[in-house]
């Protein structure tokens, strides 16, 4: 028995065994091309038919939802996600591709929607048949969110709107959107409203998504725009100047950091298993040579591997201690560090395994000897879409600052 | 054995920890401690012992040196999370005590398995007190090498870097014999003893070398005839008390800096508006969390999962101390000139960490050992 299956609740058990029986059973298939790392870096309709077909079956199999009530299309169980989740996980089952859906609209619906939307969108953002992104950020709104300007204006129960957003992951699959836009000029936070938007259908008419070229060479991340979209008052969420605390909702689960827990599934390529885990520099080093020595035996390196190992540690066992409320100082402390910490562990771990590959680190994905398939260099330049994305490392530190620690409010 | 739930920090630890905090803030605020250790700041002054006995007192009768003796030997009984929380507090007010050497004592006689052993514990639980006198001068903490020598039923030699050896009633000793080496408990004003106080650094502890001069030891005193293997087994908690207490007191650094970074202006705005402040106290918290993460982690390892006691007890170690020694270099600076001079207090914690990094190694120490176990030793 695993040390997770010790600590179930009855339901949790009872789910976990059937969800061991259905993964055992269930066959993905192979897919034609390799996948990304991560969904937010999927390219082709090949990469994403597969894996909206994986995330489809697994919904209809219950694993997906699971804490969502049943009316929203859910599984209407307690603490279960986290079951399914460790358990597709332990199966390496591929990973979830509709993330932007799963772990930011969901909840964002869940926590401001009406009911009839919910009802209507959510199963369908489950099993992966819509697409979702995300319509935050614009040209002169990065770190400074609450300046966004692409605006909406009321005309009757409608709303037509005009405006521009970017670094908009899966934009160019979605069939649907968050947008956080301006209802109001004259007010910085309290002139945001909220609204799901169809695009797909909207494409040339209203909505132009225009694909961006990461520093990778991928494609996956896009720039919107929005030309005299008209769209009803029945998308949106939350009353009319509340967007700016819906957005909370939603960069809290982004952050890893809210109450609804994001479905989410085992590995990317079989090859990218373990890209990014500290504990993958061990064998890495050891394989990996220099001046004809082995790397593992380099006294510097070992330091450092064993500093990523720490860090990674710690932040695993951090996530453990933060359901310990008697040992923690604030209840938000550590939910709050968990963007931050895991991305800079991601790229520093990156880093290092670079410098551990050496020369054979230069090799990119499309090199047939390249290390790991190339994967590594590949995670360490993907790696800065974490530490930008989602509120920049340096915005982080002064969440942390100001909310945690108190200190005065930073421009 | 595997990972307890919640480290096992359940509502008796809770309690236990809350009622620690509650009286170490009652008893020993920062000004006060300072008082006590800081009111010679003559580098030449002689090398002096200061704490408060009647606090150490009310602290036994607390039971604190209790907890993690076994029940059989008049303990409590409780987890190594529980003394880790307790100890956590004591690092958090700097506390000038026997505390950690005699629970460093109680864990060594814990993995003794002997009658004498079980014999002195009982004595800890009634109030007895003890350090370690396991280290040669080369300060090879834990080693083999010790310099103490057991000939016709008398020890030689001397033992350094002996902690807090002035507060306590006892000695374990590391001897070298015909058969390797052993353990003995000697008492600390038995006649042919010569505790040398140490002029150190750190000001809310004492420390000394001893000099062994043909002490008699009797079975009585035999605690075990394999040191190496009982200190090898105790090293893991040794490591992680240490590692609580830089956490209890980082998060003291930490939060005083803090508090300094409100009402400090200057430019017309409190300090902590200026990110070259705010964000290395961000930094400075993130690393307080992940080490005391790894020291609870430890703790739950050593009580529930022996087989990975040592490699969580080493990240523990090795995460503190790098915290420890960012905190102290952060907390001096953030409070400018003021963090320069003797009378600030954030001078009594830097000293206290610096002890605190090297007390059974070091951070690059403890990452070579992991790393020995991770990755297996550097081939020949």
């Amino acid at each position: 028995m695993s040390q997770q299956a010790k600590k179930d609740t009855p339901e949790q058990a009872e789910f976990r065994a059937y969800c061991r029986d259905w993964l055992s059973q269930h066959d993905e298939g192979t897919p034609s091309v390799r996948l990304p790392q991560s969904a937010i870096e999927i390219m082709h309709s090949e990469q994403l038919s597969f894996l909206r077909k994986w995330q489809s079956e697994a919904y209809e199999a219950g694993l997906i939802g699971c804490d969502y009530p049943i009316a929203e299309g859910g599984g209407g169980r307690k603490d279960c996600q986290m079951v399914a989740n460790q358990e597709m996980a332990r199966a390496g089952k591929p990973f979830l591709p509709n993330i932007l859906g799963l772990g930011m609209a969901a909840p964002t619906m869940h926590f401001h929607a009406q009911a009839a939307l919910k009802e209507r969108l959510l199963p369908g953002l489950f099993s992966c048949k819509d697409v979702w992104c995300q319509g935050f950020s614009e040209p002169g709104a990065g770190s400074d969110l609450a300046n966004v300007q692409t605006f909406a204006e009321r005309k009757g129960d409608k709303w037509i709107i005009n405006g521009h957003k970017v670094w908009t992951s899966l934009a160019h699959f979605a069939d649907w959107m968050i947008l956080l836009l301006r209802t109001d000029k004259s007010s910085k936070y309290d002139g945001l409203s909220y609204f799901v938007v169809p695009i797909k259908s909207a494409l040339g008419k209203g909505v132009t998504v225009r694909p961006l070229i990461k520093i990778t060479g991928e494609t996956g991340f896009n720039e919107v725009f929005f030309d005299n979209l008209e769209i009803g008052d029945d998308y949106r969420l939350d009353e009319i100047g509340k967007g700016w605390q819906v957005a909370q909702t939603t960069l809290l689960h982004e952050r890893g950091a809210g109450p609804m827990l994001t479905p989410s599934s085992g590995r990317g390529s079989a090859k990218s298993s373990a890209i990014g885990d500290a504990y993958a520099l061990i064998n890495l080093a050891k394989n990996a040579t220099r001046d004809g020595e082995s790397a593992a035996d380099d006294p510097l390196l070992r330091d450092q591997i064993m500093q990523m190992i720490i860090r990674q540690e710690g932040s695993k066992q951090g996530a453990r201690r933060a359901k310990v409320e008697g040992l923690c100082e604030h209840p938000m402390r550590i939910p709050l560090q968990a963007k931050l910490v895991m991305s800079e562990i991601r790229q520093d771990t990156s880093a290092l395994a670079i410098d551990i590959l050496g020369a054979q680190s230069t090799l990119y994905i499309n090199d047939e000897n390249a290390p790991a398939g190339g994967e590594w260099p590949l995670a360490y330049m993907n790696s800065y879409g974490i530490t930008i994305a989602a509120g920049a490392s340096e915005i982080q530190r002064n969440i942390l600052g100001e909310r945690i620690l108190g200190m005065a409010k930073s421009k | 054995m595997t990972q307890a739930k919640n480290f096992a920090f359940g509502e008796d630890e809770k309690l236990l920890r809350d009622t620690a905090r509650k009286f170490l803030q009652d008893n020993l605020p920062t000004d006060k401690l300072h008082q006590l250790v800081a009111s010679d700041p003559d580098p030449y002054r002689e090398s002096l012992s200061l704490w408060d006995k009647n606090l150490w007192q009310q602290i036994v009768e607390l039971g604190w040196t209790t907890v993690i003796v076994p029940e059989a030997d008049g303990g409590m009984g409780m987890s190594l999370v529980a003394l880790c929380a307790l100890v956590e507090e004591t690092g958090r007010v700097s506390l000038p005590s026997p505390f950690i050497a005699t629970s460093c004592a109680s864990l060594v006689l814990r993995e003794c398995h002997s009658p004498a052993a079980g014999h002195w514990l009982g004595e800890i639980a009634g109030g007895s007190t003890a350090t370690l006198a396991c280290t040669p001068k080369n300060g090879s903490w834990l080693a083999a090498d010790c310099d103490v020598e057991l000939v016709d039923g008398k020890l030689s030699g001397s033992a350094w870097f002996v902690q807090d050896a002035r507060k306590v009633d006892n000695l374990i000793v590391q001897a070298k014999t015909s058969k390797g080496t052993a353990l003995y408990k000697v008492s600390t004003h038995c006649e042919g003893l010569n505790i040398v106080a140490d002029a150190i650094i750190d000001l809310t502890r004492d420390q000394a070398h001893i000099h062994f001069n043909n002490v008699p030891v009797g079975d009585a005193q035999r605690l075990s005839d394999d040191a190496r293997a009982v200190l090898e087994r105790a090293e893991p908690g040794l490591l992680t008390l240490v590692a609580a207490d830089m956490c209890g007191a980082g998060e003291w650094q930490l939060q005083t800096t803090v508090e300094y970074m409100k009402v400090r202006e200057q430019f017309g705005h409190p300090l902590g508006y200026f990110q070259a402040l705010k964000h290395p106290l961000v930094n400075l918290m993130i690393m307080i969390d992940q080490a005391k993460s790894l020291t609870y982690n430890a703790a739950s390892a050593i009580d529930s999962e022996p087989q990975n006691a040592a490699k969580f007890a080493r990240m523990a170690k090795a995460s503190a101390s790098e915290m420890a020694a960012f905190a102290s270099n952060r907390s001096i600076q953030f409070h400018g000139g003021i963090g320069f001079t003797w009378e600030c207090f954030v001078h009594l914690y830097c000293k206290r960490q610096k002890h605190n990094q090297v007390l059974y190694g070091d951070a690059k120490y403890q990452r070579a050992k992991l790393a020995e176990i991770l990755m297996g030793p550097i081939s020949a």
